[in-house]
C-alpha cells in the first residue's frame, strides 16, 4: 500500500502540500511515484516563477512514462530541489522527504482547504 | 484488472511485481525498478517469464515448403535443431508478424509475438494447404528467458545437457530441473543465455529452480519494462513499434532475413517492387543530444520540414542517454545526420547512429 502521510495536504493530481506559514513545500506522492516508476529526469522551474492553482509547472520524465506537474496551489517559487538534478531517484526513495519538488510563497492559503486531507486521498487512490 | 494469466502468475505477485495488461495477459511490467532489472541483466543475469508468446507446431507432409511459403526467411537452409528469426508478410509486402522458426526432424515449431497470436494462427492456418497440421500450443507452453553473461552457468547447474555445444540460434530438447525441456540459445537481450520451453505444470518448479541455481551471481526475476529497453538497446524490432502491417523488411532493415531468391513466399512481388523503386524511408537508430526522452510517435524535423516519427524510445540505461528508433524519410538516414525531435512542444537535438547502441563487452 501507498504511503500516505496524515500531516499533508493532497491534489487530485497526486501532488502532496506542506504548508508551514506562508511557504508550501511541494511533491508528487507515494502512489504517483509507484505508477511512474523509475524517474529520470524532472523539468522544474526556476525560483521567482508565479504559478496558478492547476498549472503546469514543470514535468517528470520515468522511464516508461511522461507526467506533467500541476501546482496544487498558487503562489510564486522561492526554492527549487537542485539535488534532484544528480538524484531523480529521489523522487522514487523519498516521495514526502529528500524527493520534494519545489518550494512556493503561498498567494492565497484559502485553496489549502479545497484540498484533500490524507484519509480522502486515500479513498481517491483506491479509486483509481 | 482483466486478462489471461501465466503459469507463473503468483510466482510475480508473491515476488511484489506490479502487473499490468498486456496482450491480452496480466504481466510483470517491474519487480522494483526497470533501471536496476536492466543493469542487473547487463552486468549479471536475470529471468523473465514471456509465456504470453505463441507457439504454433506446424507439420504434416509439405511443411518445409508451406514454411517457407509463408515466411520471408529460408527454412531450407535450416537443420534439425536449428532455428532463424523470420518475418511472415501480407501479399502488399506489411509484416504479419516477425517470429522464430524452428526445425524439428518431421515438424516446425513458430514461435510468435502475444499480440498477434491469434491473428498469426488464423492467418496460417487459412494458407495452409491439405496435409499440412497447423496446431496452437500457446496456453500450454511457458517460456523463460534466462540472460546475461551468467546465464548459461546459472543453467547448467540445472541440466545435463552440455550447453557450450548449442551454438547461438541453435536448440535441444533435455530436462532442465528434472523437467522436460526446449533448450534454445536465444533471446531478445543481445546478452548470452537461453530460452526454456517447459510445459505450464512444471513451470513454477523450474522458475524457482532457475532463482535457486542463480543465487550465487545474485539472480533476479526482470519484468517486461526491462526487456523493452534491453531489447531497444540492440535495436531488435518491436512489433506494434518498429514493424507492423503498413512497414516492409527492407525500410525496416530486415533485408538480410528477407530472402527473395528462396523462390516464391506470400509477400515477394511486394518486396521485390519495392526493391526496384528504392526505399523512401528508413528505420534508424538515433541519440538525443540533450536531456530528452524520446518516445513513439514522437515527429522528427529538420527546420520546418517534418521529415519522420519515433517508434521506439527510452532512456538508455547502459548508455545513459535518450535513444531511439524512428523512420526517416530515406535523404536523412545517413550516419551522423542531425535533426530535431519534438518533445511536448520543445526540440531537441538528435543525430543517427549506428545500431547496436550497445555491444556487449565479453
Amino acid at each position: 500500500m501507498a504511503n500516505v502521510p496524515k500531516e499533508l495536504k493532497y491534489s487530485e493530481e497526486h501532488e502532496w502540500v506542506r504548508v508551514d506559514g506562508d511557504n508550501a513545500t511541494i511533491g508528487i506522492t507515494d502512489y504517483a511515484q509507484g505508477e511512474l516508476g523509475d524517474v529520470v529526469f524532472l523539468e522544474l522551474p526556476e525560483p521567482g516563477e508565479e504559478f496558478k492553482q492547476g498549472d503546469s509547472f514543470g514535468s517528470i520524465e520515468a522511464v516508461k512514462t511522461v507526467a506533467d506537474l500541476y501546482s496544487p496551489v498558487s503562489g510564486a517559487v522561492t526554492e527549487v530541489n537542485e539535488a534532484l538534478d544528480d538524484a531523480p531517484e529521489k523522487v522514487n526513495e523519498s516521495p514526502y522527504g529528500d524527493g520534494w519538488l519545489i518550494k512556493l510563497e503561498l498567494t492565497d492559503s484559502t485553496e489549502l482547504d479545497g484540498l484533500m486531507d490524507a484519509e480522502a486521498y486515500a479513498q481517491h487512490i483506491e479509486q483509481e | 484488472m482483466e486478462g489471461r494469466k501465466t503459469a507463473l502468475y503468483e510466482r510475480h505477485v508473491a515476488a511484489g511485481a506490479k502487473i499490468v495488461p498486456f496482450a491480452g495477459y496480466l504481466m510483470p511490467i517491474q519487480y522494483h525498478s526497470i533501471n536496476a532489472e536492466h543493469r542487473k541483466v547487463r552486468e549479471s543475469a536475470g529471468v523473465f517469464d514471456v509465456s504470453h508468446m505463441g507457439e504454433i507446431w506446424i507439420k504434416g507432409e509439405g511443411a518445409l515448403d508451406f514454411v517457407n511459403r509463408i515466411t520471408v526467411n529460408n527454412a531450407s537452409k535450416l537443420q534439425t535443431n536449428q532455428a532463424q528469426y523470420s518475418g511472415m508478410l501480407h501479399e502488399n509486402g506489411g509484416f504479419v508478424d516477425d517470429l522464430i522458426v524452428y526445425r524439428y526432424p518431421d515438424r516446425f515449431l513458430l514461435v510468435v509475438n502475444a499480440a498477434n497470436r491469434e491473428k498469426d494462427f488464423a492467418w496460417i492456418k487459412q494458407h495452409a494447404p491439405s496435409g499440412v497440421e497447423v496446431k496452437n500450443a500457446s496456453n500450454r507452453i511457458t517460456l523463460l528467458a534466462v540472460q546475461g553473461r551468467n546465464a548459461p552457468a546459472i543453467v547448467q547447474k540445472l541440466t545435463d545437457t552440455k550447453l557450450d555445444e548449442i551454438k547461438f540460434y541453435w536448440f535441444r530438447e533435455g530436462e532442465i530441473a528434472g523437467r522436460r525441456a526446449i533448450i534454445s540459445a536465444t533471446g531478445y537481450t543481445g546478452e548470452a543465455g537461453f530460452e526454456l520451453y517447459v510445459d505450464n505444470e512444471d513451470a513454477e518448479h523450474v522458475w524457482d529452480a532457475v532463482l535457486e541455481a542463480g543465487k550465487e551471481f545474485e539472480i533476479e526475476p526482470v519484468g517486461l519494462g526491462a526487456r523493452d529497453t534491453l531489447r531497444l538497446e540492440m535495436r531488435f524490432a518491436l512489433y506494434g513499434n518498429d514493424i507492423d502491417e503498413t512497414t516492409n523488411p527492407l525500410e525496416a532493415g530486415l533485408g538480410w532475413i528477407t530472402k527473395v531468391n528462396k523462390g516464391e513466399f506470400i509477400g515477394r512481388d511486394a518486396v521485390m517492387q519495392v526493391k526496384e523503386k528504392g526505399i523512401t524511408r528508413k528505420l534508424v537508430g538515433f541519440e538525443v543530444e540533450d536531456k530528452a526522452i524520446p518516445r513513439k510517435n514522437y515527429q522528427c524535423y529538420q527546420s520546418d520540414t517534418k521529415i519522420g516519427k519515433v517508434t521506439s524510445g527510452a532512456w538508455s540505461p547502459s548508455l545513459d542517454k535518450g535513444i531511439g528508433l524512428a523512420y526517416l524519410d530515406k535523404e536523412f538516414t545517413a550516419v551522423g545526420t542531425k535533426f530535431e525531435l519534438d518533445v511536448r512542444g520543445k526540440r531537441k537535438p538528435a543525430r543517427v547512429v549506428e545500431t547496436p547502441f550497445y555491444k556487449r563487452p565479453y
